[in-house]
């Protein structure tokens, strides 16, 4: 019964799927940049009428909810590298937004032992260029490790960082680093474009990242890179048999996931002018990983809406009065049972890749049979 | 149109107040908001629903005796963490009826909110942010109700050094900015008769400390130091105690909160020394604490008493026609205001005036928190 | 150099005390682990649920005592009456973990069973079902703490330099092996434990010969379930102090020993509890307290490294690559 509602639903997307790609390359990129160009308004989106009001969150600023949700898209748009397309369990996720935050924090913070205090920009390439490394280092001896104890593994790589962030001088845990540049550049009157006050242009900045790396992830897809990950998702044995060598192209999954959660981290760096230990917390991989699943995992379309709910909807559920009582008590509450719901009325996703259906598809006959 | 509306709601205000007795001023401070930020979920829950707590008493008080003009309470609730403050300190500074901010409670978040209230000009005082670089930076809208950890750490480890007299100290901390500054100092002042260190995690995160135990109780020491808040505090004194250890645990304001002897026991938390920087007179004075037991139905906790000094401390200044946040911002210079768990005089740093820092220790005492001695300066 | 000697000394002298209060802690994580080693074992399905099936546990053993008038402070004089209210507590907390085990199944993962999900939904609406409960009890319980009378005040039984053993650690490493060997024997003397193995060894199979697949798996949880309650009231007794969220970090501590012992194992569970016990008291007297969990992830990491399926292997499923 639950079977064929869950298809029925999947045919009922169709349409709008349908119309999309049959339209000519050209018409496809229009429609694409003509989304991309909107979801830069979004901080305006309160000027709507009547739906504005509703989609911005009243408990916290609108354009600071924006920025955290690039922030967490780009995290899930990693992750599904890894999780989506390989096929990889990894729970320890946060682990290469830490590097990528703290070596941001390394080295521009004037608390850092280093003193380097080079601008923001300049701390980018070293601190992506550290998380792949990290990836690598993750990546080499425990990929031999499969399915759940890959992720243990994994979830125990982000705690050892965790507490290493915590519990060494150099890093200065919980007390953090201040004072942590913003990004460059100045308006035509001297201010500065990423200030205090407004937190638009971060979202801007985020947003921008978040529209490279979709390109970045789309073209890998559909190369024999992605190829390859797709072949050891479905059968790693067969696919090894088939002449691909998996555990490269398992490494490149590590690699190129470890650099993106490492962007976000650096980005998420950028704003707050401070960084401590207590961002890391396991809870986060955890999160973001509900947000790849929810969304459709090995979807790139699903993973950004992943992304922005697990952020969006806590973060809605601020100042929101339920029988008369300020609900910010209960959002975790209500977030919990809503990734309940999903998982159980949509286990393919919101936004499923039309291969991941397919499977899930023989999956049901299977039972049915 | 819409003017006309404005000024009838404004003359209706006048008008209600002109009937009561009780207020004096101007229908400028009808519709007033005050902030509350920190965190009400999360693992640092509990300290905060304290502070929040202490806050919303005295705005409940104010607003009973000024039926006609009240003052609103807005609850922000940043989970303790860096990575929220800033959002919501900017959905504060959105709000033009928020004239002052009662936070943030933690120092990790002071960083990344204060400077938008800076920015802003909104006034805060923090009545739990310990760390002393925070009246560093410049910012004139911050004002701390409580001493920093300089002047806290201290006091600890001259107790332990010339009341207690302990030639053999442990120090434990649990990582946590508060908690290992404090200790920071109290090694400091101890020196050499610190035997050993030991770090653990903060509360939530662990509640086993049997290696902890161990190495305490091997390194002969007859105090303990512990940095960090009251849960872990309190299981580590229990799980002590199971151990045979004799010696005396001594702990900062963190500490010092019902929590403690809860989480302990009677019997564990027996004898144990926590530093506060208030003085027990006013502590003891006035009706704060049975009154917090009656609205909330549980003791007022640490900090309860310094969020309602701090939020009293604004309701005076808007009382006294402060009404903008520049004003009252100005008006915290000015302020020498006794209230129950300390007597505040802010300095042009937003400090407490020196003169005003007293510590006192409190020593447990058949499951009370009763105040033993004012804790030496050297 | 002499840094290095002077934590070596630091760990040798502690040793045995290290040895002790160790083997206590691993207890609790081996009584916590069967439950995850079980479910896991016939499902192939980390629930994540099970740190909070366990938190409920401790809040139904306390709640239940401070209904009896007992708080922290409460002196309990006599044996007979120390084992009565601790009965009465693990009744609680048994029926409390039981209970939230087999709703959580029947919520959460049963609905998902009839669609096939893949296993990674599972996990999902684990780490959905862990969030709503752990949410309610804080909300419920204004994320405070409950604390318990101490029953067994802890007294030393053996002391030899100074390393001592004291009654409650026994109690603890004791109940830990007794509810290991008991459901060993289930598992692998009684009918129903017949029907778990074939369930675990292959589901399709085992429905074709007549067991019913759903009652074997709602067994399982309930089974889980008694166990984390079981863990709950020793837990209480060991530490005395519960919160909305205690179960999280001591569930995946759990979830890692049951994996360094090979999970699916429920001798693997022991083990692996009693091992990471040792491995964190150990590392926290060398390296210090605040490389406790870094130092059993590493081993974990280690371990699995030259042993990819754990230390004893899985066994009560199928042996899987």
């Amino acid at each position: 019964m639950s079977e064929t509602t869950a298809v029925t639903k999947g045919k009922l997307r169709n349409p709008l799927r349908g119309w999309y790609a049959n339209l000519p390359r050209p018409a496809r990129w229009a429609v694409l940049a003509a989304v991309a160009a909107l979801a830069y308004l979004l901080p305006y989106v309160a000027q709507v009428p009547i739906v504005g009001p509703q989609i911005i969150t009243t408990g916290i600023d609108w354009s600071s909810a924006l920025f955290n949700m690039s922030y967490y898209v780009l995290l899930a748009l990693g992750l599904n590298v890894v999780v989506g397309f390989a096929g990889l369990l990894d729970l320890g996720y946060v682990g290469f937004f830490a590097v990528g935050a703290l070596t941001v924090a390394v080295l521009t913070s004037p608390d850092s032992q280093l003193q380097t205090k080079w601008p923001w920009l300049a701390a980018v390439p070293v601190a992506i260029a550290l998380s792949l490394v990290s990836g690598l280092v993750l990546g080499w001896p425990t990929l031999r490790l499969r399915g759940d104890y890959l992720a243990i593994v994994t979830l125990g790589f982000a705690e050892i960082i965790r507490v290493a962030a915590d519990s060494t001088g150099f890093l200065r845990g919980d007390r953090g680093f201040s004072k942590l540049p913003h990004p460059p550049g100045t308006y035509s009157d001297g201010k500065p474009i990423f200030g205090i006050i407004d937190a638009t242009p971060y979202f801007w900045l985020g947003l921008t990242l978040v529209i490279l790396v979709v390109i970045g992830a789309r073209n890998l897809e559909r190369s024999r890179v992605g190829r390859s990950w797709l072949a050891i998702r479905e059968d790693e044995e067969a696919a090894e048999v088939m002449g691909v060598r998996t555990i490269k192209f398992k490494l490149w999954a590590f690699a190129i996931g470890a650099s993106i959660g490492g962007l976000g981290g650096v980005l998420f760096a950028g704003q707050p002018g401070f960084v401590n230990s207590s961002s890391f917390q396991l809870l986060f991989s955890i999160l973001v990983l509900a947000g790849v699943v929810m969304g459709g995992s090995g979807n790139i379309p699903g993973a950004i809406l992943g992304g922005v709910l697990i952020s969006y909807i806590p973060d809605r559920l601020r100042n929101v009065e339920v029988f008369g009582k300020d609900a910010f008590e209960y959002r975790f509450l209500l977030f919990g049972l809503l990734i309940i719901l999903i998982m159980i009325f949509r286990p393919q996703g919101l936004i499923p890749s039309r291969r991941r259906a397919a499977e899930l598809k023989d999956r049901a006959k299977e039972v049915q049979a | 149109m819409a003017a006309t509306a404005m000024l009838a709601g404004a003359a209706a205000c006048n008008s209600t107040n002109g009937n009561t007795s009780s207020s004096s001023g101007g229908g400028d401070k009808c519709g007033l908001e005050l902030a509350y930020f920190g965190a009400l979920t999360g693992s640092a829950a509990n300290l905060g629903v304290n502070i929040a707590q202490g806050a919303e008493l005295a705005i409940n008080q104010y607003n009973e005796k000024n039926k006609d003009c009240q003052v609103t309470l807005r609850k922000f609730d940043s989970q303790g963490s860096a990575d929220v403050a800033p959002g919501l300190a900017r959905q504060v500074i959105q709000n033009k009826k928020i004239i002052g901010v009662i936070g943030p409670v933690f120092s990790g978040e002071s960083e990344s909110a204060d400077p938008i209230f800076e920015e802003a000009g909104i006034p805060l005082i923090t009545p739990s942010a310990t760390r002393p670089t925070l009246s560093t930076n410049g910012w004139k809208v911050f004002h701390r109700a409580v001493a920093n950890d300089l002047a806290q750490g201290p006091a600890a480890g001259n107790y332990i050094k010339s009341v207690l007299k302990a030639e053999k100290v442990f120090v434990v901390d649990d990582q946590s900015a508060y908690g290992s500054g404090l200790a920071e100092q109290v090694k400091k002042v101890l020196g050499a008769a610190v035997v050993d260190t030991d770090k653990v995690q903060g509360d939530g995160k662990q509640n086993d400390f049997s290696a902890t135990v161990t190495k305490i109780t091997s390194s002969g020491a007859t105090a303990l130091f512990y940095g960090g808040y009251y849960q872990n505090a309190g299981l580590l004194r229990k799980q002590l105690t199971g151990a045979g250890w004799k010696g005396v645990l001594v702990a900062g304001d963190g500490v010092n909160d019902p929590g403690y002897v809860k989480a302990a026991g009677n019997d564990a938390a027996e004898g144990s020394i926590l530093t506060c920087p208030c003085a027990p007179a006013a502590k003891a004075s006035g009706t704060f604490v049975a009154d917090y037991k009656a609205k909330w139905s549980v003791d007022a906790g640490t900090y309860s008493d310094v969020a309602y000094d701090a939020a009293n401390i604004f309701l005076q200044g808007i009382d006294a026609g402060n009404t903008t946040a520049e004003k009252l911002n100005t008006y915290l210079g000015t302020v020498n205001y006794k209230g129950v768990a300390n007597t505040y005089k802010f300095t042009d740093k937003g400090e407490l005036d020196s003169a005003q820092i007293i510590v006192w220790a409190f020593k447990v005492t058949n499951g009370e928190v009763v105040p033993d001695v004012e804790a030496p300066k050297s | 150099m002499h840094y290095l000697s002077e934590h070596f000394s630091s760990l040798f002298r502690d040793f045995g005390q290290l040895t002790t209060t160790g083997l206590a802690q691993g207890a609790i994580y081996a009584l916590f682990a069967l439950g995850y080693t079980l479910v896991y074992g016939v499902l192939r399905l980390i629930n994540f649920a099970h740190s909070e099936v366990f938190m409920v546990g401790t809040f139904g053993a306390v709640l239940t005592w401070s209904a009896l008038g007992l708080d922290q402070n409460s002196h309990i004089n006599g044996v007979g009456s120390v084992v009565l209210y601790l009965l009465v507590g693990l009744l609680a907390a048994v029926i409390a973990s039981g209970g939230t085990a087999i709703v959580v199944e029947l919520t959460a993962y049963r609905p998902l069973r009839r669609k096939n999900a893949p296993p990674l939904v599972f996990l999902i609406t684990a780490i959905g079902a862990s969030t709503v409960l752990s949410e309610l009890v804080g909300v419920l319980s204004d994320r405070s703490v409950r604390s318990s009378p101490i029953f067994v005040q802890p007294h030393e039984l053996i002391r030899v330099g100074n390393t001592s053993l004291t009654n409650v650690q026994l109690i603890l490493i004791v109940t830990a092996l007794v509810m290991m060997v008991a459901l060993d024997l289930f598992i692998n003397r009684t009918r129903l434990g017949r029907g778990v193995r074939a369930v675990a060894q292959n589901p399709d199979s085992a429905a074709l010969m007549g067991v019913n697949k759903n009652r074997v798996i709602s067994l399982i949880f309930l089974i889980g379930g008694l166990m984390a309650g079981v863990a709950a009231v020793m837990y209480m007794m060991k530490i005395g102090t519960t919160r909305y969220d205690s179960g999280f970090y001591l569930g995946i501590k759990a979830f890692t020993a049951a994996v360094l012992g090979g999970i699916g194992n429920l001798r693997g569970a022991l083990l692996g509890g009693l091992l990471l016990g040792l491995v964190e008291n150990y590392g926290s007297g060398f390296f210090g307290s605040q490389w406790h969990d870094a130092v059993a992830f590493a081993a974990l990491v280690l371990i699995l490294l030259f042993r990819p399926t754990g230390l004893l292997g899985e066994s009560l499923g199928r042996a899987r690559a």
